[in-house]
């Protein structure tokens, strides 16, 4: 290859289709998969994959996931707030994975957008709190419509009630409408996720911006600990695991958290122990809500949410349980966070006088208001939105499957959500008419299809990137949230193979630590994770709670400062080294391996 | 507790009317994480468990009673007297036996027989300023217990000088009481060494550590007869922000008894780092705790001892105040002051350079 070419990364349009795998184009919305008659357009554009939120292989109707967040983020930034330098973020789907693609603004429209985003953003700050506050009723309000709903199979007839009554509507009205309304409050939902998101970025952008001139060559993580919080309530649920833990010792039930048995088996037992029904009323109060939350990350359909299986929290429980009994104190270090915290604040504005002390302490005083946000909105969205969703999803599913459409709840993930509704039509058609349905002769064939399709999918990795990769990448969100630099794309590309053995990253919480690797691709291979082991992964969740107080660092593909990953590791004191871009293809489960969360680096000792 | 010795890195308070000024200020820069070379004070207690152990007190009075403080000669004559007195005093079993096993920790620290110097600490204007007494009572390269004691002897037999006789005498300080500890140290056998600063001196950041560093001592790195590594560390967080890894051609070692040889560079080492990472953190916080301890922005020299083991071998060689930056102000770049929307806004639209680090 010659140099020039190194430069840039293949064209979407010369990618190899993985065998089996031909005609995936149909399983996805026309307009986000690269178009023939489009290509000068799409090839002039650069294209990162987003594996930190979508590492797996879509099936047609997890789109919904990637659809509505984008369009919704896109939305705050070109139509809501008039954010001045940048507009949305485009995406394409291209062989089963996801693609982005930040859009600039032209440096002579950024001017007359100033004003607009004056008015509309400086409100926002200003009045933060309650505008807040109506946030979260609604997002709560949306939730409980979406639980709400409960779809059912059609009687065998009008119920005698309705035709006396004149009602003069079938079932089959509600039952439409019930599906159109869980789509919309999600799509509502969605658009919430990014009211104040955008905003806590800019906010912490603008003192992350001053400390890079104020302290030049500042580690982004010293910025990242300075506005962080430690009381997220996205580490609640583990928490709440952690106080159920103590709790079981103090009241003498330890011999009943047995490992291996199933939380049914457990709960028996807790039953009928003496003070078991103290135990017992806990567990229950802690479930709602803090149980509507998954090991995986809300955009996919199987992810398992702990209240829809009792045995993932149970499993932890136990593992906390036999840890107190031996006297460990598993309670994050909430103080020493807030001590260390303090510290480094009071290091950096002490080296500051007059004005620009003041602008360090205003900067970030706005930063640390607004950040709780940029970690808490993903419990209330990603964990527990979703999770009442998929819920939803999968028991219209196995109504459909009951009916004969499909096999299980799930084979609806592989229609699209706009292929779903026809189908309802057709269920209600057929009961309306008296005739079997058309669906069930029609979709497992089609359904075997898809399924064989995703499947050769899933055997080839996403390419980091397509076409050519501007020369300074610093579109703020791709910066923070992806942890897309110049740098890192130059990695990619292979121009910087400094290392002998090892991969660098973002320093995204710090320390340094050495130990043995353990390759996790899926939130089911969880549980092989032994004490004090490496994690390396594509990509964390920080749902994976209860694993971060069994491992002694974390080594992700993607990720920025921003990233869960990163969040979660600094709230648990652990190094973290965030998007290496090929961590989990290169370390093998195993592999001694040193960590230096401060330097970014990982290194393959042996 | 000892009675005898009190090493510099003990968690004891170090109390100056024991070890003296010299050693005091050895043992609270320890403590503070200011790693002076390792190393003991023999207590003024043991000079004392000599002095009182005969009648040497009343000998030394008698040689003092009816000095012609007028005639150099006869304060010369009677001072030879006295010292020769304390040379030949014989020491104490206990006081013997605690400094030989000081001696002997104090070498196994170091991974077997290394030089030290042994140095007289004052315990208070009994003699004069360090800088004129230290020429006469500081003994470098002394190697072998034997070696030691004698210069410890001579260190205490120092307090009678003709020149200490007669500061006494010129500042009405009482003979009653005299008494003197001292201190033995490891001879730094510097594998690197350089300097480090409190501050960038490139922009006035305090919170930045800017570190040189070359292979041996730390002469070359002063002078600028070598090109140094340079290292930036943040203060706060105690990481390498940057690193400019240089080709060191020369260096300075030490030969051992005092002797330094200039030789080549090795080709191997010449563009490697003369330190670790690790090692560059160790000078960093060394160099943040002297502007602690001192208060002000210092400039610091500091060595990595080749005989000691790591953990323990970065040392602090001087540290003073550095005087450029502290006086004038930082001029910190404040693209956009303030806070709130209109500050956001004017950030967003000047610096959009986020991703570059460096």
């Amino acid at each position: 290859m010659s140099p020039r070419a190194a430069k840039s990364f293949p064209s979407p349009y010369d990618t190899k289709t993985p065998k089996g795998a031909e005609g995936w184009q149909g399983l996805y919305p026309y307009n986000l998969i690269f178009q023939e008659n489009l290509r000068k357009q799409e090839e002039q554009k650069f294209w990162f994959c987003d594996s930190q939120h979508w590492p797996n292989v879509f099936k047609p109707f997890e789109v919904i996931g990637v659809e509505y967040a984008s369009r919704c983020l896109g939305a705050y930034n070109t139509r809501h707030y008039i954010i001045p330098p940048a507009n949305g973020i485009d995406f394409r789907i291209h062989l089963g994975y996801n693609y982005f693609s930040p859009v600039a603004v032209a440096p002579e429209l950024i001017g007359d957008r100033v004003p607009h985003f004056l008015e509309r953003a400086g409100h926002y700050f200003q009045n933060w709190g309650s505008l807040l506050e109506n946030w979260k009723k609604d997002v709560l309000k949306n939730i409980e419509e979406i639980n709400a709903i409960n779809f059912e199979k059609l009687p065998e007839m009008v119920s005698l009630e309705d035709v006396k009554g004149g009602k003069g509507q079938d079932p089959s009205v509600q039952l439409f409408d019930d599906y159109d309304r869980l789509i919309s409050l999600c799509y509502k939902n969605w658009e919430r996720h990014f009211e104040f998101l955008n905003l806590g970025y800019v906010a912490y952008l603008d003192f992350f911006g001053f400390c890079k001139e104020a302290f030049p060559g500042i580690p982004d993580l010293a910025i990242a600990k300075m506005v962080m919080g430690v009381d997220s309530v996205l580490f609640r649920p583990d928490d709440e695991l952690k106080e159920l833990a103590d709790k079981a010792v103090k009241l003498d039930l330890t011999a009943h958290f047995v490992a291996g048995k199933s939380a049914a088996q457990i709960l028996e037992a807790v039953k009928a122990a003496p003070k078991g029904a103290e135990w017992i009323k806990a567990w229950e109060d802690a479930q709602d809500p803090w149980f509507n939350y998954t090991s995986g990350n809300g955009f996919y359909g199987t992810d398992e949410y702990w209240c829809d299986n009792l045995d993932l929290p149970m499993g932890y429980t136990v593992d906390y349980v036999a840890r107190v009994a031996k006297g460990e104190r598993l309670h994050r270090p909430k103080d020493e966070l807030l001590v260390e915290r303090d510290r480094i604040v009071s290091e950096y504005a002490d080296a500051l006088d007059g004005e620009a002390k003041e602008t360090f302490n205003g900067k970030m005083g706005l930063a640390r208001a607004v950040y709780p946000y940029v970690e808490d909105h993903n419990f209330y969205i990603e964990h527990w939105t979703m999770g009442v969703f998929w819920r939803k999803v999968r028991q219209l599913g196995q109504l459909l499957a009951d009916e004969g459409f499909w096999g299980n709840a799930t084979d609806i993930l592989y229609l699209s959500r706009d292929e779903v509704r026809p189908v309802l039509f057709d269920y209600a058609n057929g009961w309306a008419v008296g005739t079997p349905a058309i669906g069930p002769s029609y979709w497992p064939k089609e359904i075997e299809r898809r399924t064989k399709i995703i499947a050769a999918l899933e055997t080839q990795r996403p390419a980091p990137a397509f076409n050519e990769p501007p020369a300074e990448i610093n579109e703020p969100f791709t910066v923070m949230l992806w942890g897309i630099t110049t740098e890192q794309v130059q990695q990619w590309l292979g121009s910087d193979d400094s290392g002998k053995g090892g991969l660098k990253g973002m320093a995204a919480s710090g320390g340094v630590v050495e130990g043995i690797a353990r390759v996790i691709t899926s939130p089911d291979q969880l549980g092989e994770l032994k004490q004090g082991e490496i994690l390396v992964a594509p990509v964390t969740n920080p749902s994976w709670g209860p694993v971060f107080g069994k491992i002694s660092a974390t080594v992700t593909d993607i990720g920025g400062m921003m990233s869960h990953a990163a969040i979660v590791c600094r709230e648990y004191g652990l190094p973290a080294v965030t998007g290496t871009g090929k961590a989990s293809t290169t370390i093998k489960t195993g592999m001694k391996l040193r960590v230096d969360g401060n330097q970014g680096t990982v290194e393959i000792l042996k | 507790m000892s009675l005898y010795t009190f090493p510099f890195d003990s968690a004891e308070k170090p109390e100056h009317d024991r070890l003296g000024g010299k050693c005091t200020s050895l043992a609270i820069m320890t403590s503070a994480g200011m790693p002076v070379p390792p190393g003991f004070a023999v207590t003024t207690d043991a000079f004392d468990a000599v002095m009182n152990q005969t009648t040497l007190h009343d000998q030394i009075a008698g040689h003092l009673k009816g000095l012609n403080y007028d005639s150099p000669d006869d304060i010369d004559r009677q001072a030879t007297l006295i010292r020769e007195l304390i040379l030949t005093q014989e020491v104490p079993d206990a006081v013997r036996d605690e400094v030989v096993t000081a001696y002997r920790e104090l070498m196994k620290l170091c991974g077997g027989e290394v030089a030290v110097a042994v140095r007289s600490s004052a315990t208070a204007e009994d003699l004069p300023d360090a800088s004129f007494a230290g020429q006469q009572d500081t003994y470098l390269w002394i190697e072998g217990e034997h070696n030691v004691m004698e210069k410890i002897r001579e260190c205490w037999a120092s307090l009678y000088t003709a020149r200490a006789i007669s500061y006494r005498e010129a500042n009405k300080i009482p003979s009653e009481g005299l008494s003197i500890s001292v201190a033995i140290q490891k001879m730094v056998n510097s594998h690197a060494s350089g300097v480090a600063m409190t501050i960038d001196p490139a922009n006035g950041d305090r919170t930045k550590i800017v570190i040189d560093s070359s292979w041996g001592l730390g002469e070359m790195v002063v002078s600028g007869e070598v090109t140094p590594d340079n290292f930036v560390v943040d203060k706060v967080m105690l990481v390498v922000v940057n690193r400019i890894i240089s080709d060191k051609h020369e260096e300075l070692v030490p030969t051992g008894r005092g002797g330094i040889v200039r030789r080549e560079v090795d080709a191997e080492r010449r563009n490697a780092p003369s330190m670790s990472d690790d090692q560059v953190i160790a000078v960093a916080k060394l160099a943040k705790a002297a502007e602690k301890h001192y208060g002000s922005v210092q400039d610091v020299e500091w060595a990595i001892d080749a005989d000691l083991p790591d953990g323990s071998n970065v040392l602090l060689l001087q540290s003073r105040p550095e005087t450029v930056w502290s006086q004038k102000k930082a001029e910190v770049k404040v693209s956009s002051p303030g806070s709130g929307i209109e500050a956001i806004t004017k950030s967003m639209l000047g610096s959009m350079n986020l991703g570059k680090d460096k």
